[in-house]
């Protein structure tokens, strides 16, 4: 896990807790892939619950973004790309971050923070 | 066959016998980040402290400086070179800044304190867009590589300055701005003052009425 934030208040979790999550999804993604009757399937794309429903974006690399919001939203996958665009620009054209570290980039919280603030305030 | 003078007058045999471009190609800006992110990267890991780094950036863009002086001469055609300070900045932040940026610069000016130095602002630094310098680099700014360029361009003009870039906060503004401080050499200023001398149109006698 490289990357986490809430763009809404709910109560924050400690960081160990974020890194036992991503890393079950990120086993269940894999074993999913391997579950699917149809051969050369993705992993979980999206989970739909009553309370939330959480998308996954896989890149050709392996990253993986994936967002957890309330039911209502339909357009994640227009969000996820934008994420992804975001991370492109300001988290790999950045000469000061290292592959695989947390991200600690200013540009790319500044650019999430405006595109979640338009996008709740919807 | 190897590249030779026989190239000439038929088909461009190799790239020096083709024409210079006439500069119009505009290049992708996620190309250049990740290549200046990874010039970036390279000048780390050869230097111990942030300041050093600086000084490497502008090293870089000193040669190109100077090849760019000759490149926007030669495609703007004048046949007067600059001699004045004014004229060579106005050059600076207007032909040269349009050829790199796309743009003229924000804005030029001169320092109220000194008056060998100048300053170039510019907002948002193109080569600046995607990158964030984590805290414990301070000041750091990657347009050091730009001052590097205004510096090549300076020196080949035969104007020799200091020219270095500074991360100035805004107040206002969340993202702070570049300034690029030019601080001339004292030999510039005095040329400066010195009046230029009109030529003498009676030096130029013709010598064959008066020999006999």
């Amino acid at each position: 896990l490289v990357f986490q934030q809430d763009y809404v208040s709910i109560p924050k979790l400690p960081m160990n807790e974020y890194l036992r999550l991503a890393s079950t999804f990120h086993s269940m993604y894999a074993i999913s892939s391997n579950l699917s009757p149809m051969p050369a399937s993705s992993g979980i794309e999206v989970l739909e619950a009553d309370s939330f429903k959480l998308q996954c974006f896989q890149t050709p690399t392996g990253t993986k973004f994936f967002l957890t919001t309330d039911p209502n939203h339909n357009n994640l996958d227009e969000l996820l790309r934008k994420v992804y665009e975001l991370y492109a620009d300001y988290v790999l054209k950045n000469p000061f971050y290292e592959l695989e570290m947390p991200i600690r980039c200013e540009l790319w919280d500044y650019h999430l923070e405006r595109l979640f603030a338009a996008e709740n305030s919807k | 066959t190897p590249p030779t003078m026989e190239g000439r007058g038929k088909t461009p045999r190799s790239v020096i016998d083709r024409p210079l471009s006439k500069g119009k190609a505009e290049v992708s800006l996620s190309a250049f980040s990740f290549l200046f992110s990874e010039l970036v990267q390279y000048c780390q890991s050869r230097v111990e402290l942030t300041q050093e780094l600086e000084r490497k950036l502008e090293d870089a863009g000193y040669t190109v400086g100077q090849r760019l002086l000759e490149l926007v001469c030669y495609r703007e055609k004048t046949s007067r070179r600059e001699t004045k300070l004014l004229s060579i900045l106005h050059f600076v932040s207007g032909n040269v800044w349009k050829v790199i940026f796309g743009k003229n610069a924000d804005t030029l000016e001169r320092s109220t304190e000194n008056e060998d130095e100048y300053m170039i602002t510019e907002r948002e630094p193109l080569v600046n867009r995607f990158i964030s310098v984590p805290r414990d680099m301070g000041q750091l700014n990657c347009s050091a590589y730009v001052a590097g360029i205004v510096k090549g361009v300076l020196h080949g003009a035969e104007f020799p300055a200091r020219v270095t870039a500074h991360t100035i906060p805004v107040e206002g503004q969340r993202f702070p701005r570049t300034t690029f401080l030019i601080k001339f050499a004292p030999e510039v200023l005095q040329r400066e003052r010195v009046p230029v001398q009109s030529i003498n149109p009676s030096i130029h006698q013709s010598h064959n009425a008066e020999d006999f």
